[in-house]
């Protein structure tokens, strides 16, 4: 990765005027957004200047989407206050915030694919051109190329959508917004899908964007983009706002410290002690796995767990994680390699093998993959168990035993719930995660695979889960634990391995490992 | 302004009190277009109430045209049930009548005698044949991800063609050509006698169609609430990916649910051979169109078997009172109307099971104002 150029003006311009702009072009104060089971936003607030690129820097799940989602009208906040230029309003749907010069370029592009780049332009304008019947084009396309000019967006307004190249649709969506005079644009993970010169291309553009007073609010979880790009960073994380930093004043270290969060220093257990040595009960050995958008997504991961240890693996999102979870519990298949469960091959890519084997899984996606949310408490509970004896005779289930496991999970894991009726998503997510635990450990397994599983847990729940996952490795279970909360990693892990690219890039003993060190090999630096 | 928000979660009363008020809201707007088109509403809903359910063998006419959709209806319930959308009832109905009518005429009158037996074979014959004839696009989902609400509805024209063929444009072991008549005006080979199923009852007339139909239902409730198959379908209905996590193999399932789906839409066509036309009349079933009345028959019941079975008989009687309501002052297209208005309202009342509806007055303007009298949500 390295540093990147700096774009910004030498002189820093950005930063030190926006600092002492006395009316913030946003401000959202104390916003908070829930959702069944999750607290998205936790009375977060921030404030953006005019002229200003002001970054939103924090791991997946620490709330950016849901605020930009907040100030794109999209979601109601549940409470809290958004300004823009000193007044206070409220959006009702996503043509409120238009209609107030917010416009957002999202991750995934909203642009019809047949249509032109001028005819993209002017879709959903409801003013001048884009109010009457016709589509005046050559209006619209002298404006799109004048615009493209002056802002080093070059793309021909007569192309079509699915002609162009993913960067040169990115270059649409920002014209669409110069178009329609957005005084406020948001970018959601604009680089995720450029090369390293569009990026450099990208990030001059939106300087000079803020050159005219424009705000420009950009959201990333990557360090060097946020140091080479914005005036000011706002971290949030799990939720709420961490500070506010001048981008000129961090550094990567000091932002990956604040993402991570270091002061919650949770303490490690002190009864842990010597590294425990039982037997090897899941062993990788080369693995590799294509990845969605084509590439791979592991290169040749090799890992051994033993009985009773917790290994955490550390990463930035989106580094093979997720994958490497997926590929031993079987949902993923992989192209080469070995996955061994005691002395047993999985077949690659069968869940129902890595089940019989032993395999548990929490997936980071509670509900929808861990859980389906409309079924019942008892018929979520059946997952693992509802081919065998006790809870099915022949092809018949048992459906007051099925009600029975449920309840007695529901009481064994003090998951609060009216009762084995209630359809799952009805349930917060810390106990959605207590009866997935819950399910887990009643099949007894060898090797639990815990993906995230405090993501969007209040305190309380992540005591809880923490709990479950350390007894667990007491009895002797091989826990592989998937988390981007460092804290959480330094306090129940034995071992630590970074993932970073697809594959594994250091192995630390959890007890003398930092959080310095982790986030520095999470972000691609050379082991030390 | 209204708007609509979904519904976080969706009480268990609304989806007995949706349908209900959806049928409500479409007879009321039918009592409009009744009233434009010169008809009094009321005098026609009693007609209709009398013709369909209340009048002198009614209810036996009512139970007759409640049969066939009975079957298509359950065959759509079985397959949406899963979240695939066989809308091919109609053509594997067809190809369950073609089935039928083989295994009659191969039985023939000679000494196989017995009508149970007929009964049996024809069912297992027409359950196959539209088994199969479902499996095609029940493959293609499975194993290419083809869209099998375009396959299964095109080969429902296929289908429609292939009987046609069948007694139309050749002399197919179906076609009556025995006579010089028949010759010229072609029809199928009458079935033999004791492929004639029975009825039961004699103020109300049930045919045996109509029960096997109720067995089914009730086959197709215990399939899907008691079995560990249909724990597997509900879970792949709500979830894919929860289902591969939990193993589950959702090909194998959906090809059993696509064969459910046709084999219950091929016996269908059976009881259309067995109760009714006695022969494969290519014509009347195209006409019919029970595959597509059948799914609104699920829709309104949402895909209940049990509700099916109400539904189908609503409905059958509706289409009941339709015949003997037309005439020169009611033209039929009246009915189609009315048909048409009651599936409008149904599919719009699935919106209101998983929407709310809020009114609220002009908030656009806010927004651009700023106004600090809209308190916070």
């Amino acid at each position: 990765m390295g540093e990147s150029t700096p774009v910004r003006g030498a002189n820093g311009r950005g930063a030190g005027s926006s600092g002492a702009s006395p009316i913030p072009a946003v401000r959202m104060v104390e916003v908070t957004k829930r959702f069944p089971g999750v607290l998205a936003n936790d009375a977060v607030s921030f404030e953006a200047a005019p002229g200003e690129v002001h970054a939103l820097l924090g791991e997946n799940g620490a709330g950016k989407t849901t605020l930009s989602n907040i100030l794109t009208g999209l979601y109601r906040p549940d409470e809290g206050q958004i300004e823009l230029f000193g007044e206070a309003v409220h959006f009702h749907s996503p043509r409120d915030a238009l209609d107030a010069g917010i416009c957002m370029v999202h991750q995934h592009f909203r642009l019809v694919e047949p249509f032109t780049v001028a005819e993209n332009v002017v879709l959903g304008d409801h003013r001048s051109e884009g109010k009457s019947f016709f589509v005046h084009s050559p209006a619209i396309e002298r404006r799109v190329a004048e615009l493209g000019e002056q802002y080093g967006l070059g793309v021909h307004p007569r192309s079509r959508i699915w002609q162009l190249s993913v960067g040169e649709q990115q270059r649409v969506e920002i014209l669409k917004a110069l178009y329609r005079e957005a005084r406020i644009l948001i970018m959601d993970e604009p680089t995720a899908v450029l090369t390293p010169q569009e990026a450099e291309a990208l990030f001059v553009t939106l300087r000079a964007m803020a050159e005219e007073g424009k705000t420009v609010i950009f959201i990333s979880h990557k360090l060097h983009e946020v140091t080479a790009v914005a005036d000011r960073v706002t971290v949030l994380r799990g939720g709420r706002t961490v500070e506010t930093v001048m981008a000129s004043d961090a550094t990567q270290r000091s932002l990956a410290a604040l993402m991570v969060g270091r002061e919650v220093d949770l303490g490690r257990s002190p009864e842990r002690k010597q590294k425990p040595s039982g037997d090897v009960v899941l062993e990788l050995d080369g693995v590799r796995v294509p990845g969605d958008r084509g590439g791979e997504a592991l290169k040749g991961v090799a890992l051994v767990l033993r009985s009773g240890e917790i290994v955490a693996v550390a990463g930035v999102a989106g580094n093979g994680q997720r994958e490497l979870a997926e590929t031993i519990s079987g949902m993923r298949a992989s192209s080469a390699g070995t996955i061994r469960v005691g002395a047993r091959e999985l077949h690659p890519g069968d869940p129902r093998d890595a089940i019989k084997a032993g395999v548990a899984h929490i997936p980071e996606d509670r509900l929808g993959t861990g859980l389906a949310p409309s079924l019942s408490i008892s018929r979520n509970a059946a997952f693992k168990t509802y081919r065998t004896a006790p809870i099915s005779w022949g092809p018949f289930l048992a459906v007051k035993r099925m009600a029975e496991l449920a309840r007695s999970l529901i009481k064994r894991y003090d998951v609060k719930a009216p009762g084995p009726e209630t359809p799952a998503r009805n349930l917060s997510g810390g106990n959605l995660q207590k009866l997935m635990l819950g399910r887990e450990f009643h099949g007894d397994p060898k090797v639990l695979i815990a993906a995230q599983p405090t993501r969007g847990l209040d305190v309380g729940a992540i005591e809880t889960v923490h709990g479950f996952l350390r007894d667990a490795a007491s009895n002797g279970v091989a826990v592989l634990l998937i988390s981007e909360d460092l804290d959480e990693i330094l306090a129940l892990a034995d071992r630590v391995v970074v993932m970073y690219e697809g594959a594994i890039v250091g192995e630390l003993d959890a007890a003398s490992a930092t959080v310095e060190e982790l986030g520095y090999l999470m972000a691609g630096g050379e082991a030390r | 302004m209204i708007r609509l928000e979904r519904r976080l979660d969706q009480p268990k009363w609304l989806s007995v009190a949706v349908p209900v008020g959806s049928l409500i809201a479409a007879f009321a707007i039918m009592a409009v277009i009744l009233a434009v088109t010169g008809h009094a509403p009321g005098h026609t809903y009693r007609q209709m109430l009398e013709a369909g359910f209340t009048g002198n063998g009614a209810f036996s006419a009512t139970l007759l045209s409640a049969t066939p959709i009975l079957f298509t209806g359950l065959a759509a319930a079985a397959a949406f049930r899963m979240q695939l959308f066989n809308i091919g009832a109609e053509g594997q109905l067809y190809l369950g009548a073609v089935g039928a009518s083989w295994i009659a005429l191969k039985l023939g009158d000679g000494d196989a005698g017995s009508t149970p037996l007929y009964v049996l074979a024809m069912c297992v014959a027409a359950g196959v044949m539209g088994a199969l004839w479902a499996l095609i696009p029940g493959v293609l989902r499975a194993f290419a991800n083809t869209n099998e609400i375009i396959t299964s509805l095109m080969l429902n024209y296929v289908a429609g063609f292939l009987i046609t063929y069948l007694i139309f444009d050749s002399s197919s072991y179906w076609r009556d050509v025995s006579t010089l008549q028949a010759q010229s005006f072609p029809q199928g080979k009458p079935m033999p006698a004791g492929a004639e199923w029975p009825t039961f009852g004699s103020s109300v007339v049930v045919p045996l169609g109509f029960l096997i139909g109720l067995g089914v239902a009730a086959s197709l409730w215990m399939l899907y609430s008691r079995t560990r198959f249909g724990f597997e379908v509900s879970v792949i209905a709500d979830s894919p990916r929860a289902a591969r996590y939990a193993g589950m193999r959702t090909r194998r399932k959906i090809l059993a649910v696509m064969a459910i789906s046709g084999g219950i839409a091929g016996i269908g066509g059976a009881s259309q051979i067995g109760d009714f036309t006695h022969t494969l009349d290519p014509t009347g079933l195209q006409g019919a169109a029970f595959g597509y009345t059948g799914i609104v028959v699920a829709a309104l019941a949402r895909y209940n078997p049990f509700a099916v079975c109400l539904v189908a008989v609503l409905l059958g009687g509706l289409q009941n009172a339709g015949f003997t309501l037309q005439g020169p002052d009611f033209p039929s297209g009246l009915v189609g109307v009315m048909q048409g208005i009651i599936l409008f309202c149904a599919l719009g009342g699935e919106l209101l099971i998983r929407y709310r509806v809020t009114i609220s007055r002009r908030a656009r303007a806010r927004a651009d104002t700023g106004s600090a009298a809209e308190p916070a949500r």
